[in-house]
């Protein structure tokens, strides 16, 4: 028994690293879907809406993705993976990408052999509190109970927070963003700490949204982006380019409602490269001529994307800030597609 | 082996007869058998570390040496987020054993109670215990988890309702004990110095308590009658228990300390030093009878004070050179040498100085009872904490398991016949002593042998700890480690050979136990 187990795990291991050498973008026409992680549900981001079909901001770069290679928006497996198991879910080939508010830092992108192929989001990581605790800092935040997903970069900030400003806390660990909302709600943690932008979209689905507050501390940086396994650059490629599709069309003022016109040929080269009547762009990543095309027909250019799923006016209400066109004083900016 | 076999010519071996002669067959079918199973071990290796190299990951347990950076809500040892993973491996082990050793006593508990009522000729206990067995038991006892963290967080008042002119809940027995939604405050039994000698004392009452068991055999066998031995037994510990409480408490409460302070003024007396520094951060020792009196000293004169906690007196020392907190007691004796020892370490200008206040130690044992915060966030301070996710884990594991155990007792008892009763009553036993030396004794030898098992399966089912947030060894080195190192393979065989370690050391101990509880044959 203990030799079998032993061995299952050996075999576990050598089958999931043996998947991950293979040529993803292969495997995923092969299979016909993509399989994408995301997370177990934060509203916004990734969530099944009423009729069970997942949506969402990173859902959306999931489907633009699916969209390029496969050519259908729809074929697209998501797998729930929580802040533990996303890691281990993507080295070991269960799923071909992850989009789930993962953070890119130096060790998950070197140590941890992932390629993060962009930024979809600037995030950084807040507090948030019940008005009634009378809190307006978060270095007033002495002795308190957070809650906290564990598994993240966000452990490892608040410990570095408290430690740099000589408070203490007591670190609730848990599972999901749900189980923490539960948690929060009843009132078994003081203080709910995640990215802002998670913040924002939980505060979203209370019942009395206006007692809670997000303190005005940002503690860290947190770039948000999908990400890939090392080792298949094609498919690297393939993301990232499509994710700067998407952000390219948003620049180039291409919409999903606009796109069937502009891809009739316009008079601007960049549009007319970046939706395949122009150049070979398309080929060059192994795909055909309109992949960009679809990609942005899944969902909309990353503007639209950001308004339907967490823009000013949805629930979850995040202003552009950071994630602005870098023409409009933010952050997002994609490199030419030449 | 038949004669037949052993006369046939030696020197007329072919290859053929390692398939067609059965003195060589079985042999030669264990050999292919180990040949193919080790080649497809060797295999399996081979691909793993292949598949590693083409992944670009090497295979080393290095980083259980680097900083973990992560904190720890239950520590049973001194950990910090600048210890390393490896600390906080030690500390998730330690939790693990801690649930599953208050578990399998809990478990043993119940079971036995439960076990010997399911026999109890009274309709109505037997029925109860016969629905408390199967309802636990047929349903999986991570709900059961979860069902009671559930009622924890979710039906219990949260501190603030504990607070001011209306609040809704009171701590109970006599303000000893809180039940809140962050988990269960008790008081802390804290040891002053000479705490040790309790200890010596009870080991030695046990030794005198086994001498007068002897003593009381040797005179039953010779005379026939058996003193009693349970008054004296009583007495042997209590009496110097009491004694030793009044010693020590007259030299301890004679024990005088003083603060030392570290800040870059001169300071006269703690009153000062707080107004200079904006607040007191009191290094404070849970465990340290001497560290409790100075935040009761604190409390009493009002200053203005908030209490930082470290696992043992010298982690609140390294604590208080490192800045984290500028004030501390130690003994008035050696006061002015460490606070010249502790003044070298100190950043910046700031020195270590002894201000004017004392107070004396306490008695021999002090308990620290959990009170309410008066200001900031409500929450409770002192005691010691019984988390919520301990509590469930714990309790759900107990009564799960307990079910289990019951059945094990129950058929311990029914595999015992009749007679042993019946002729225990004709020699003129007792009902409860027929108990205790005729069935009991017998039954040992079956309960022993499952109830080994049972304690594995508590112990292993700990690791559902994950599910409540329990800081167990899965959740730290499978968990969180894991999470952040992206040491797969390494966590994860290090944990399959931990929880093998403990599985095997359990069944050691509980073989041994079985052993003793053998018939005895002569």
């Amino acid at each position: 028994m203990k030799k079998s187990l032993f061995m299952g795990t050996l075999a576990a291991a050598g089958l999931a690293a043996g998947l991950a050498g293979a040529a993803t973008l292969d495997d995923v026409k092969a299979k016909g879907e993509l399989a994408c992680g995301v997370t177990t549900g934060l509203v916004g981001f990734a969530a099944p809406n009423a009729n069970g079909e997942w949506e969402g901001f990173d859902v959306a770069v999931c489907r633009a993705v699916a969209a390029a290679v496969l050519g259908d928006a729809n074929a697209v497996k998501f797998v729930t993976t929580t802040g533990q198991t996303r890691f281990t879910a993507l080295a070991s080939g269960e799923i071909d990408m992850l989009a789930r508010n993962t953070t890119w830092t130096f060790s998950r992108d070197v140590d941890l052999k992932f390629t993060f192929v962009g930024v979809n989001y600037y995030d950084g990581q807040g507090f948030m509190v019940p008005k009634e605790l009378g809190v307006s800092s978060a270095k007033e935040l002495d002795g308190a109970t957070v809650c906290i997903q564990t598994g993240t970069t966000t452990e490892l900030n608040l410990a570095d927070f408290f430690r740099a400003n000589g408070i203490t806390y007591e670190p609730v660990p848990i599972e999901t963003n749900a189980e923490a909302q539960q948690q929060y709600l009843a009132g078994a943690c003081d203080v709910y700490t995640t990215d802002a932008s998670g913040l924002a979209a939980t505060r979203a689905t209370f019942e009395n949204a206006a007692d809670h507050v997000l303190l005005p501390e940002i503690i860290s940086k947190e770039p948000l982006g999908p990400l890939v396994r090392h080792g298949d650059d094609q498919w690297g490629d393939i993301v990232r380019w499509t994710l700067n599709a998407l952000i390219t069309a948003e620049e180039l003022g291409v919409t999903s409602a606009n796109l069937e016109e502009m891809a009739a040929g316009t008079n601007n080269p960049e549009i007319n490269r970046l939706l395949g009547t122009e150049g070979d762009l398309g080929a060059m990543l192994g795909l055909d001529a309109d992949w960009a095309k679809r990609a942005i027909a899944a969902g909309g250019n990353y503007g639209e994307i950001f308004e339907k799923n967490i823009g000013e006016s949805t629930a979850i209400g995040l202003a552009r800030g950071l994630n602005a066109q870098w023409s409009q004083g933010g952050l997002i900016y994609s490199p030419p597609f030449r | 082996m038949s004669m037949a076999d052993q006369s046939a010519p030696r020197d007329s071996f072919r290859l053929s007869m390692l398939l067609y002669d059965t003195r060589y067959r079985s042999l030669t079918i264990q050999v292919v058998f180990f040949i193919l199973f080790m080649a497809g071990f060797a295999w399996l290796i081979n691909n793993t570390i292949q598949n590693l190299e083409t992944l670009g990951k090497d295979f080393n347990f290095g980083f259980l040496s680097s900083r973990a950076g992560y904190d720890i809500n239950q520590r049973l040892i001194e950990y910090t987020n600048n210890s390393t993973h490896g600390r906080a491996m030690v500390v998730g082990l330690l939790n693990t054993l801690l649930v599953a050793f208050l578990g399998c006593i809990l478990a043993t508990i119940l079971g036995v109670i439960a076990g010997v009522l399911r026999l109890s000729k009274n309709w109505i206990v037997g029925r109860l215990m016969t629905v408390y067995v199967e309802a636990f038991r047929n349903i999986p006892v991570l709900l059961w988890i979860l069902i009671i963290f559930a009622i924890m967080t979710e039906s219990m008042p949260p501190p603030k309702d504990f607070r001011g002119d209306e609040a809704t809940a009171a701590m109970s027995l006599w303000e000893t004990v809180a039940v809140s939604n962050q988990g269960i405050f008790i008081p802390r039994l804290v040891p002053a110095s000479y705490f040790w000698v309790f200890f010596v004392l009870i080991i030695a009452a046990i030794f005198v308590i086994r001498y007068l068991r002897k003593r009381a055999i040797i005179i039953q066998e010779a005379t026939g009658v058996r003193p009693g031995t349970f008054w004296q037994s009583i007495g042997v510990v209590v009496i110097p228990l009491v004694a030793a409480y009044f010693a020590i408490s007259a030299i301890t409460t004679k024990n005088e300390l003083t603060f030392i302070v570290a800040t870059e003024q001169s300071v006269e007396n703690l009153v000062a030093f707080s107004e200079i520094a904006g607040r007191i951060n009191y290094c404070h020792a849970p465990n340290s009878a001497a560290s409790l009196s100075g935040l009761r000293y604190l409390e009493a004169n009002e200053l203005d004070y908030s209490r930082r906690e470290f696992h043992n007196t010298s982690a609140s020392i390294k604590e208080f050179i490192g800045g984290t907190c500028n004030a501390i007691v130690v003994d008035s004796a050696d006061a002015a040498v460490v606070a010249d020892s502790l003044s070298d370490g100190l950043r910046g200008n700031a020195t270590a100085v002894t201000v004017a206040d004392t107070v004396m130690e306490g008695r021999a044992f002090e308990f620290d009872v959990p009170e309410l915060t008066e200001k900031g966030i409500p929450r409770f301070e002192g005691g010691l904490h019984l988390r919520n996710s301990l509590i469930a884990l714990w309790l759900a594991l107990s009564v799960y398991t307990g079910a289990f155990i019951a059945e094990i007792v129950r058929a311990g008892i029914l595999a015992i016949s009749k007679g042993q009763t019946e002729a225990a009553s004709a020699l003129g036993i007792r009902p409860s002593r027929t108990m205790r030396l005729v069935i009991l004794p017998q039954a040992l030898r079956v309960i022993v042998p499952p109830l080994i098992s049972q304690y594995l399966n508590l112990t292993k089912n700990s690791s559902l700890a994950i599910a409540v947030g329990y800081m167990d060894l899965r959740s730290t080195l499978g968990g969180i480690s894991l999470n952040q190192t992206g040491r797969e393979l390494e966590c994860m065989l290090l944990m399959m050979l931990i929880y093998l370690v403990i599985s095997l050391a359990i069944s050691v101990v509980m073989n041994i136990y079985n052993t003793r509880t053998q018939l005895k044959e002569r």
